[in-house]
């Protein structure tokens, strides 16, 4: 390191406006010629350990004065090689896996994975089943949503929306907990159906979510969507075209924010989304500022989703009558040796899948999330693969940042809703 | 149609306009069809041939595959040839194609889909990483999840061990041994400043620290292992007390 001494004698004269008397014109008069600092980049890391970066995200950073000349992220840091164990595991076994993958929507996984096997093995669920997956799923869509919002706000420096939306992210936790007995580890999903049916009364706490949660959107809404700090800190920051958005590969409320008005659940329905009535926000600038509304008014979709749900619940099994996948009742095992047997055997060997392979994407909180199974007969896959919507969402980010400025950068991020779970995977 | 086997049939559900017309268009470089799960088209092609029918189906009208969904690997195992699949989207026509390219394990190498999609920048890295597909014209090719210096191979490869290929303790050494800058990529030294690389010796004066941080780097973790042997100030003070 070479030892160098910067030499700048701040002037107290009026003229440079460092006298903080009462004076006219402008407070920094633009005429005075900077000093000449040499013309050397500075390079930075923000993360791996940084709160802005929500997780180990690490950037390195290319600096010019405060502008961001390169952006090269560095990712990783939390690779579990859940593909990898997934392989040395059988098909029910995978599904704790998945909700560790993006913790802050652990059930829109865990359903994403059992879906894709399901439709490789032609297993076809109950309606009943059908229907409480969708809650589910629209029930971590805003579970996500949320946490993304009050980071969010967090990162552009408002910090009231932070603890509004942690304090609705509670009643949701205990949902899940009330279901399954996990609050972020859930595991739900089995093949052919869920780990149980719904608990008594789980149906009144979702739907008197459903309906309060407006309520506090509205009140964020005050705070956020026409603060005059809020909007001049985020519109026109990170944009970014449809046209570009789509040849990136961006996908979810990332990519509607450009204007695009592509939803999985829209454009490729799964499990009748198509017969719901709600409708897809989309941007105009595809901007930090558009991403922004479009989350919002996400929510808002999903709890019209919830009560459609809810209203057409049906009754009946949760579990499909298929003996390859559904364990027998404990009753049943308890008292016929067929029974036993089989309950043994799908437990100690796993369900089997039929030699084939497929590809599912549903659209998750973060984007379009696509699970490619193959298996190649046995009980456990040749491959499984998640197509990661944060992980090509975050790899658009050195185009978002490199020209703007640093404070941007943390903007940017905290737009694009990213988890490193589910990146580094 | 020549090439066609699989499990191909005629009619019905389970035709697809863009099989049928890239069959025609790339004759012998599409090897098969195979319909998956239903309702899922597979096309194998020709791999030295991929950009050439990626680029057709992202930019003829008809067929306007303009969003790259996934790119990923399947490896079989068993010597049999890894598989690099391209999943393919058509917003315009709301219509899925799933692309498949063959590469025997003697010459894993395939043209980028990069100069397509930016899409397949990262998920084309994350092939390489994981299984040691060499996308050829890559702008950036180097590891993506694994560190840039991983010494054991390419893991989701059905040859690699669970566990890794090292020892739990040659694991440990190798992370323990690198040094800071290792955590830079090339590119990042070239342009710009270098880092400065500050060690805590440093920090309190002492010896004058060198120019290039990566010798500084090196120095310091010299004096640092003198410093191990001898007794620590701290310990010192505590005997005089």
């Amino acid at each position: 390191m070479s030892k160098r001494t910067v030499e700048y004698e701040v002037s107290r004269t009026p003229e440079l406006g460092m006298d903080f008397r009462a004076q006219e014109g402008p407070l920094m008069p633009t005429d005075v010629v900077e000093p000449d600092f040499g013309s050397e980049n500075m390079l930075i890391n923000v993360g791996p350990q940084h709160p802005a970066t929500h997780g180990v995200l690490r950037l390195v950073l290319e600096l010019d004065g405060e502008t961001v000349v390169r952006c090269i992220p560095h990712i990783g840091y939390l690779h579990s090689s859940f593909e990898k164990l997934g392989e040395y595991r059988d098909w029910n076994q995978i599904v704790p896996l998945t909700d560790r993958m993006d913790y802050l929507a652990p059930l829109i996984y865990n359903c994403a994975f059992v879906m894709a096997v399901e439709k490789m093995m032609g297993v076809e669920v109950t309606e009943r089943c059908k229907v409480v997956r969708v809650i589910c799923m629209e029930l971590d869509r805003i579970f996500s949503h949320l946490l993304w919002l009050g980071t969010w706000a967090i990162d552009v420096g408002a910090f009231t929306p932070f603890l509004y939306a942690f304090q609705e992210r509670e009643r949701v936790y205990q949902l899940h907990d009330r279901y399954v007995g996990a609050r972020i580890t859930t595991s739900a999903t089995r093949i052919g159906g869920m780990l149980a049916d719904l608990p008594e009364g789980w149906t009144d706490g979702v739907r008197e979510f459903a309906d309060t949660l407006p309520r506090t959107l509205d009140e964020i809404d005050t705070l956020l969507t026409n603060n005059g700090i809020h909007a001049g800190r985020t519109q026109g920051v990170g944009e970014i075209s449809g046209e570009e958005a789509i040849n990136s590969g961006f996908s979810g409320p990332n990519l509607r924010a450009s204007g695009v008005p592509y939803d999985v659940r829209k454009d490729r329905p799964y499990y009748d989304y198509e017969t719901y009535d709600f409708d897809v926000p989309i941007g105009e600038h595809g901007d930090c500022y558009d991403r922004y509304l479009v989350r919002m008014e996400e929510m808002r979709q999903s709890c019209r989703l919830l009560h459609q749900a809810l209203d057409r619940l049906p009754d009946g099994p949760i579990n499909v009558d298929d003996p390859r996948v559904i364990l027998p009742s404990k009753t049943d095992c308890m008292n016929d040796m067929e029974s036993m047997i089989h309950h043994f055997k799908l437990v100690m060997e796993g369900v089997k899948s039929p030699p084939g392979e497929s590809y599912l994407p549903i659209e998750g909180s973060k984007g379009e999330l696509g699970m490619y199974v193959v298996s190649d007969g046995g009980s456990k896959p040749v491959r499984w693969r998640v197509r990661p919507p944060s992980f090509v969402n975050l790899s658009v980010i050195p185009k978002l940042v490199e020209g703007g400025l640093l404070a941007d950068v943390i903007v940017v991020n905290a737009s694009l809703d990213i988890v490193l779970g589910e990146i580094d995977r | 149609m020549s090439g066609v086997e699989g499990r191909e049939v005629d009619g019905g559900a389970l035709t697809h306009p863009s099989v049928t017309a890239v069959q025609e268009r790339f004759s012998e470089a599409i090897l098969r069809h195979e319909v998956v799960a239903g309702d899922e088209h597979v096309i194998y092609v020709t791999p030295s041939r991929i950009l050439e029918i990626l680029r057709w189906l992202k930019e003829d009208p008809d067929h306007f595959y303009n969003y790259l969904s996934d790119v990923t690997a399947v490896d079989y195992g068993g010597g049999r040839p890894i598989q690099v699949v391209y999943q393919l989207f058509s917003i315009t026509h709301r219509r899925a194609l799933r692309v498949k390219a063959e590469l025997p394990l003697s010459d894993l190498e395939i043209d980028s889909a990069v100069p397509l999609w930016d899409a397949a920048n990262w998920l084309e890295r994350e092939v390489y990483d994981m299984f040691g597909v060499v996308f050829r014209d890559h702008p950036d090719l180097r590891r993506i999840l694994m560190p840039e210096r991983y010494a054991e191979g390419h893991p989701l490869r059905k040859d690699f061990p669970l566990r890794g290929r090292f020892s739990r303790a040659e694991q440990t050494r190798r992370a323990l041994s690198q040094e800071p800058e290792d955590y830079y990529i090339p590119e990042e030294f070239d342009s710009g400043r270098e880092p400065q690389v500050v060690h805590w010796q440093e920090v309190g004066g002492g010896t004058e620290p060198s120019a290039d941080p990566r010798r500084s780097a090196r120095d310091s973790k010299e004096s640092k292992d003198r410093m191990d042997t001898e007794p620590a100030g701290g310990d010192a003070r505590q005997e005089t007390d």
